[in-house]
């Protein structure tokens, strides 16, 4: 039976279907869809880990207890479980263990376009890369041959363009697979300086033997066309250059290690050799380094997705039509009822310095709010306010941090117990709207709910800020604009390291609304005042402000801003 | 979708949480029934809050590339008006507009910082642009909820593109929630029809 899956979905589904037992993951756009998606396979154990370093340690802990695991994250969650990655990759498998990343060119939800398939060098691990749904679902079951047979961990990687794409895939059964029995052997899994010696030299040996086994796995593919140019490339650029070009194709598979001596023959058939691929050379690099003549970043540069659109210009100087009209753009906003909204505004008239976090309320950051003044990476905000306060003992009463509460469980606890260990004082502002917001509503520790929806511990983070030291935990109405700033401003006095907790759940999630808003016309001054808030349900109009009622979920923060009390509880039936 | 061939590029654009992820969805179900390979790109994560959202739908005997190349779209379901105006340049010469008459501003023109374009169907078809006007909250409102444009204007992309209605409902059946089913039949029929009428 053939299905139209999403890359990420297909993932899932291969790893089903190669007896999988364990998944754990870390949300993250674009992989979220493979372990929420994997969930639905009552066969497979899956969760939603607190981050990915602990998501990997799980699937390795399954992989050594004998079945098949897998642990899923996007391209900076891999940096976070890099950790585990470096030494398992000495350790090795009992049972098959596979990671995948997906990587985001033209960071369409991300702070960075990092290039993962560094890691796969680094680490000295196999990594393979599908150009669609169907080869997702196939590489997946490769990998886990490829992961027993070499005794490594592999990594599939995905971009954003294949992992959020949908084509046909076809479904076939899943393997059961006996659980291996774990036997102890130290020399395999503790990695002590001795012991991992032994494995670096086995971790040489085992991509020697793939290195020259490679074309058993049937990852690689050629397609022979014109010869006058002969394209090396992987992945979505694939699709792309087959629909661009009518160039021979040397499509690799396997990513890492790379088939050097197939592409030096397929070379040897063509007048001249491409190497297209996105973000860094890292096929170009390595051909050439092996002495392979090719044009590749020259032609192509490190910026960004590829297209047909693209390769046709780049090769052919065909130009696409472009956008003719200078026409306002449309950047993400907070949705409507969104409770960071007028918490960061708040934060905004308190001309507090902002250290930002990932998460929804990073969109506080531009206009009209403009008040987040830094983001770097999950859970930095709470150590670059301890670092601004250590710089400048006086930044402590301007500098704030926020963070929402499943970037908080994921990696700014220990920032706070760092905080408070080192006789710090900052205020650190945890946004807790009960949910994991940006990547579309996942479940974690403080929602007291698994990724099942079975109810699980809930995670009190007020007791366990309390825990770790925070002189004073409190909890605010995050819709609540005087609130916030009294109590922010009285936490900021405060000589030692404070938390306030800002509860309200994310407006998405609400199944009832209050009706909508209205404005009486004969209160309304046309100030504006209102509109800096930046709610997209309030309009501009000549004559005034009007509220847009299908958008407005009547979260009542615009009547807090409007001094003449012109806006008020509208009825549901207007 | 001419000469009994349906091999169509078909972009779908509008404002993050409009649900184009569905209107995507359904594409490819009516693909899979009427036995064409498919491929649809979808944008998740922060695009989706409010932002501007463009997915790509391809339909014919194979499809390579899932990303339609600018001035290769047959179709283009606009969901808003501007963003209609922002993706035409993607529509080939003799290709079809659907516009749904909304509005949702963007920021900059909340802010009162940038003007939302007047006259914006007006100016595309003095550009030759095949427009198809559609009020798409008005028919979603009289199914039963505003959240069934997406589907009213699939409606009308069937109707215009000689999909049987049949097809276009087996379709809508295998993407919604069973609940919402009865409510989105009536979206798609009133989608279908107004097209039908203007044809």
């Amino acid at each position: 039976m053939q299905n139209l899956l999403l890359a990420n979905e297909a993932v899932a589904r291969g790893a089903y279907e190669a007896g999988v037992k364990v998944i754990s993951s870390y949300p993250g756009t674009p992989s979220t869809e493979i372990t929420e998606s994997a969930a639905k396979y009552s066969d497979m154990y899956v969760e939603w880990a607190p981050n990915e370093k602990v998501a990997l340690e799980t699937a390795i802990g399954a992989s050594f207890a004998g079945v098949r695991a897998m642990s899923c994250m996007k391209h900076v969650g891999l940096n976070v479980a890099a950790d585990p990655l470096f030494t398992v990759a000495y350790s090795g498998v009992n049972a098959g263990l596979v990671i995948v990343v997906a990587d985001d060119p033209g960071m369409h939800s991300s702070q960075n376009e990092q290039d993962s398939r560094y890691y796969a060098l680094s680490a000295h691990v196999p990594m393979l890369e599908p150009s669609d749904s169907q080869e997702a679902k196939d590489y997946i079951r490769k990998a886990y041959v490829i992961s027993e047979n070499y005794d490594t961990p592999v990594i599939v990687r995905l971009t954003t363009r294949i992992a959020h794409s949908r084509s046909y895939v076809e479904l076939e059964d899943r393997i059961e697979l006996e659980t291996k029995i774990f036997k102890k052997d130290v020399s395999k899994y503790v990695m002590m300086p001795a012991m991992a010696r032994g494995r670096h030299i086995k971790v040489e040996e085992r991509e020697n033997k793939l290195q020259a086994d490679i074309s058993n796995y049937n990852l690689n593919k050629i397609i022979m066309r014109d010869k006058k140019v002969g394209i090396v490339c992987a992945g979505n650029v694939y699709q792309y250059c087959k629909e661009a070009t009518n160039a021979s194709l040397f499509k690799l598979g396997m990513v890492y290690p790379i088939d050097v001596d197939a592409i030096k023959r397929f070379s040897q058939e063509v007048e001249e050799l491409l190497v297209i691929e996105e973000l860094e050379p890292f096929i170009e690099n390595k051909l050439k380094a092996h002495g392979v003549k090719c044009r590749g970043k020259d032609v192509f540069g490190i910026q960004g997705e590829f297209s047909v659109a693209y390769i046709r210009e780049k090769l052919y100087g065909e130009k696409s039509p472009k956008p003719e009209r200078s026409i306002p753009v449309r950047p993400p906003v907070m949705c409507p009822g969104c409770p960071h909204r007028s918490v960061l505004y708040a934060l905004k008239r308190l001309k507090l310095t902002v250290n930002g976090d990932i998460g929804c309320y990073t969109l506080g950051a531009s206009e009209p709010i403009s008040a987040v003044d830094a983001c770097v990476c999950m859970g930095a905000s709470i150590g670059m306010s301890h670092g601004f306060d250590k710089a400048n003992p006086e930044n402590s009463k301007k500098t704030i941090s926020v963070i929402g509460d499943s970037t908080f469980v994921h990696s700014g606890i220990t920032g706070l117990i760092n905080a408070v260990y080192n006789k710090g004082c900052s205020t650190i502002m945890i946004l807790d709207n009960s949910i994991t917001g940006m990547t579309g509503h996942q479940d974690n520790p403080t929602t007291g709910k698994t990724i099942l929806g079975e109810e699980t511990h809930q995670l009190d983070l007020k007791t366990l800020c309390e825990a770790c030291g925070a002189s004073s935990v409190r909890i605010v109405d995050a819709y609540n604009i005087e609130e916030v700033k009294k109590v922010v401003k009285e936490e900021l006095e405060r000589p030692s390291v404070s938390v306030i907790i800002a509860k309200r759940p994310c407006a998405l999630l609400l199944k009832k609304h209050s009706p909508p808003q209205k404005i009486l016309e004969e209160k309304c001054r046309n100030c504006g005042m209102c509109l800096t808030i930046g709610c997209p349900a309030l309009e501009k109009r000549n004559s005034g402000v009007a509220i847009n009622r299908e958008l407005c979920v009547g979260c009542k923060v615009c009547n807090q801003m409007c001094n003449f009390g012109a806006i008020v509880q509208g009825d549901a039936n207007e | 979708m001419s000469n009994n061939s349906y091999k169509t590029n078909i972009l779908i654009v509008g404002v993050g949480g409009q649900g184009s992820l569905l209107a995507s969805k359904i594409l490819g179900s009516i693909a899979k029934i009427i036995g064409y390979d498919c491929k649809l790109s979808e944008v998740h994560g922060m695009s989706q809050r409010g932002g501007s959202v463009v997915t790509h739908v391809r339909i014919d005997g194979e499809v390579v590339s899932p990303i339609i190349t600018p001035g290769e779209a047959d179709y283009i379901i606009a969901f808003e008006m501007l963003e209609a105006y922002r993706w035409s340049y993607y529509l080939k010469k003799d290709g079809i507009m659907i516009v749904n008459k909304q509005k949702i501003l963007p920021m900059p023109v909340i802010m009162g910082k940038e003007k939302y374009p007047e006259d914006i169907l007006n100016d595309l078809k003095a550009n030759n642009i095949n427009i198809c006007e559609v009020d798409g909250l008005q028919l979603a409102h009289k199914a039963g909820g505003s959240k069934t444009v997406n589907v009213v204007l699939i409606g009308v992309f069937c109707a215009l593109n000689n999909i049987p209605f049949v097809v276009a409902e087996e379709a809508l059946c295998q993407s919604v929630k069973e609940k919402f089913i009865a409510m989105n039949k009536k979206a798609l029929m009133l989608g279908y029809e107004s097209a039908c009428k203007s044809k």
